[in-house]
């Protein structure tokens, strides 16, 4: 039997949720409101003109071949990084929960990383693996792999997706292990009485009671790897080479404030929005679905 | 007593500063950091010290991109600063927003003697008729730079002439087969090897006089002798003798650390060359291809100009005028060409700097100045003025990136190159109309 609280009446209700509807209203809805509305244009930079082109913005943009192939860009780009940074984190979870000395040190390094800004993070990355001065490419020239991610369109992408992963994986790591730590002791312990190995152990038992922490961090890390990761981007490879690693929110960037098309840059927010929606949508709907709460 | 004095001290302080803000302000916005923006308050302050009528006040805004971004925010609010420094490929966009600027000749009003520039400098900021609407702040060519010491180890005499690319592709078979990692890198390659190159060889770029006629424009630079060009450079990639770096300057570390034998770049990277290089460097002419023309027409500038925007005073547009007057006086200029390796924007400044036996201490440093100078620009050698220009260099980066990957050849990469900038010209005629 449920239990509900309600309110006579409907001024005080209203009253309640009314700074919430107002903030949703300003920060949201009158933002995503004005590009909508934009994306119909071609304005001049300055504003001082624009012309009505109704849905042709999009005509342009889909009419391009480049413009769709960044679609599947971004496919691979969000997987990878979901994939890396849950992976990794997930994996380092389960360590440190093992831990029974010194776990309360090893969490604050891991968790150091998420401190640092994108932009930053990119520039790191780009040190270490800089074709000739780098660190890392230097170790791999030695052993007589030729780093050159300024060329290599596979090379550039691993990097973008290691560098935008990296900060990731102590926010997740946060999640999964104050996941690990929710699941009752005694449940993990009666399985090991009966025999379970940890293998087993993790996949019947800890893998379906973590689901609902992997369930948020999936559409989070989607969520991030769609909106957040341009300073990376930039940073390191600026979309190159070719266009191997130009993601649809980076084009958004370089179109709009590079470029000045804000027409254009419009049309491509609308068209995020929209792929995000049908993704939370669909990660809701069918995903959710197998998640134990 | 104590308060009476701190009341007076008060007082005292604030009749000093509404003194000083009887002053007309002018506000100034820049994309200097570090050295240069030193530079850049030095040069106010001078001018703010030299008269009592304006004060100039200037601030840095961030890189290019975002200078302009917080111009075109600000006149949207209304806050628009008197001067916004504004990159060339930005030049377009300024020219077309009609109401948001104020073309610098009439700013500068009747008694502006606009012949004291030089040509190939301010032609790349003037109007059809001649006019200047903006005025030229840093400017600079693309030249080859050379390591002697890396030439001789190679056993190559480190005079050997490179005037042409034949001579060129000579000196880097030799640096290959003796055993050079980096016999050659670039910084820009879509404006040394692509715009400055067609300039050079007096070629059109884009159609419509590269955009000067209108902005009914489109890009040439698929012709015969720019895909010659990037070809050869494409099989160069493909031998090791080309060493591909990146979109922007990133050549410039491995040339710096002695890694690279030859390396074009603009001539304002010779602060950063001469500060940084443990080796004997040169500055040589950027090379032509003789089989093209029988010598070199003039390069084009890259570097950024002061536009003047509109909604301000009368008294306020004089300062600006007074302050640009300044900017472009002999001693001025003379010092920020000295100090920073960019062109003066001025002859006279270019004679003072001569005069003062600059170019004889720094031996290369005239070779800019020369190669801007040597001939009256034609048609296809003022400048560019395309719209979207700086995403159509972005096009061009990833076509150019394809030919040195050796996945397309240059005759295609540059088709596509055209094909696709296209798209983005007619779109910001359609903008602008």
């Amino acid at each position: 039997m449920e239990k509900r609280v309600t309110f006579k009446g409907i001024w005080l209700p209203l009253l309640l949720v009314l700074p919430q509807i107002l903030i949703t209203a300003v920060f949201f809805f009158y933002p995503a409101g004005q590009a909508i509305w934009q994306s119909l244009f071609i304005p001049d930079p300055f504003g001082l003109s624009m012309q009505w082109v109704g849905l042709g913005n999009f005509e342009f943009l889909l009419s391009d071949p480049f413009y769709r192939a960044s679609f599947l860009t971004t496919a691979i780009f969000s997987i990878l990084v979901t994939v890396v940074s849950m992976g990794v984190a997930l994996y380092l979870a389960v360590l440190a929960d093992r831990l029974i000395k010194g776990s309360g040190t090893y969490r604050t390094l891991l968790i150091w990383p998420y401190a640092v800004a994108p932009a930053v993070a990119g520039v790191l990355w780009l040190f270490m693996f800089n074709t000739r001065v780098g660190v890392v490419s230097w170790y791999l020239g030695q052993l007589g792999y030729d780093w050159n991610h300024v060329l290599n369109e596979g090379e550039a992408m691993g990097l973008v997706v290691v560098a935008s992963a990296w900060g990731r994986i102590s926010y997740n790591f946060l999640f999964f292990l104050a996941g690990l730590q929710a699941i009752p002791k005694s449940v993990i312990e009666a399985a090991a009485i009966d025999g379970a190995r940890f293998w087993t152990r993790f996949r019947t038992i800890v893998w379906p009671l973590l689901s609902p922490t992997t369930f948020f961090l999936l559409v989070v890390n989607i969520i991030y790897a769609f909106f957040e990761t341009f300073g990376v981007i930039h940073t390191i490879t600026s979309g190159g080479p070719q266009q191997a690693t130009t993601i649809l929110v980076y084009k958004v960037y370089s179109d709009g404030f590079v470029g000045q098309d804000l027409g254009s840059s419009a049309a491509q927010s609308v068209i995020l929005l929209v792929i995000v929606s049908i993704l939370t949508v669909v990660q809701f709907k069918y995903i959710e679905r197998r998640v134990h709460y | 007593m104590k308060t009476l004095t701190s009341v007076i001290a008060t007082t005292a302080v604030l009749s000093s500063a509404q003194a000083s803000f009887a002053a007309t302000e002018i506000e100034f916005w820049h994309a200097f950091t570090g050295r240069l923006g030193e530079l850049v308050a030095e040069q106010v302050d001078t001018f703010n010290a030299s008269q009592d009528e304006y004060t100039v006040v200037q601030s840095h805004k961030g890189n290019y991109s975002e200078t302009l971004n917080a111009g075109i925010a600000a006149f949207r609010a209304g806050e628009q600063p008197h001067i916004l420094m504004v990159i060339e490929v930005g030049t377009a966009t300024m020219m077309a927003a009609e109401g948001a600027i104020k073309p610098v000749y009439e700013v500068m009003g009747d008694g502006f003697d606009q012949s004291k520039y030089i040509g190939s400098v301010k032609g790349y900021y003037t109007s059809p008729d001649g006019n200047m609407l903006s005025l030229p702040f840093n400017s600079s060519t693309p030249v080859l730079w050379v390591n002697r010491d890396k030439l001789s180890e190679a056993g190559i005499d480190p005079d050997t002439p490179m005037a042409t690319w034949e001579q060129v592709g000579g000196v880097l078979d030799v640096l290959k087969e003796a055993g050079v990692d980096c016999p050659m890198t670039t910084a820009w390659q879509s404006w040394i090897h692509l715009e400055n190159f067609s300039a050079y060889h007096n070629v059109p770029f884009a159609t419509q006089d590269n955009g000067f006629a209108g902005t009914d424009t489109e890009l040439a630079l698929n012709g015969p002798a720019q895909v010659a060009h990037i070809s050869q450079m494409g099989q160069w990639a493909q031998d090791g003798k080309f060493i591909y770096a990146g979109r922007r300057n990133e050549g410039g570390a491995n040339f710096r650390a002695g890694e690279c034998a030859l390396f074009t770049e603009s001539s304002a990277g010779y602060a950063g060359i001469k500060a940084e290089a443990e080796f004997d460097f040169e500055v040589r002419p950027l090379p032509y291809w003789e089989a093209v023309a029988s010598e070199p027409q003039n390069t084009i500038i890259g570097g950024a100009s002061l536009w003047v925007m509109e909604g301000h005073e009368d008294a306020e547009y004089a300062g600006v005028a007074a302050f640009m007057d300044f900017l472009s006086s002999a001693d001025i200029q003379a010092k920020w060409h000295q100090d920073t390796g960019y062109l003066p924007i001025t002859a006279e400044a270019g004679e003072k700097t001569k005069m003062m036996g600059f170019y004889d201490e720094n031996p290369g440093t005239d070779i800019a100045v020369m190669q801007m100078t040597a001939k009256e620009p034609t048609a296809n050698s003022k400048g560019l003025r395309l719209g979207s220009f700086d995403q159509i260099r972005g096009i061009i980066d990833e076509e150019l990136e394809a030919v040195w990957s050796g996945d397309k050849d240059a005759q295609t990469a540059l088709d596509s190159a055209a094909e696709r900038g296209n798209a983005l010209l007619r779109r910001f005629e359609q903008a602008t109309q």
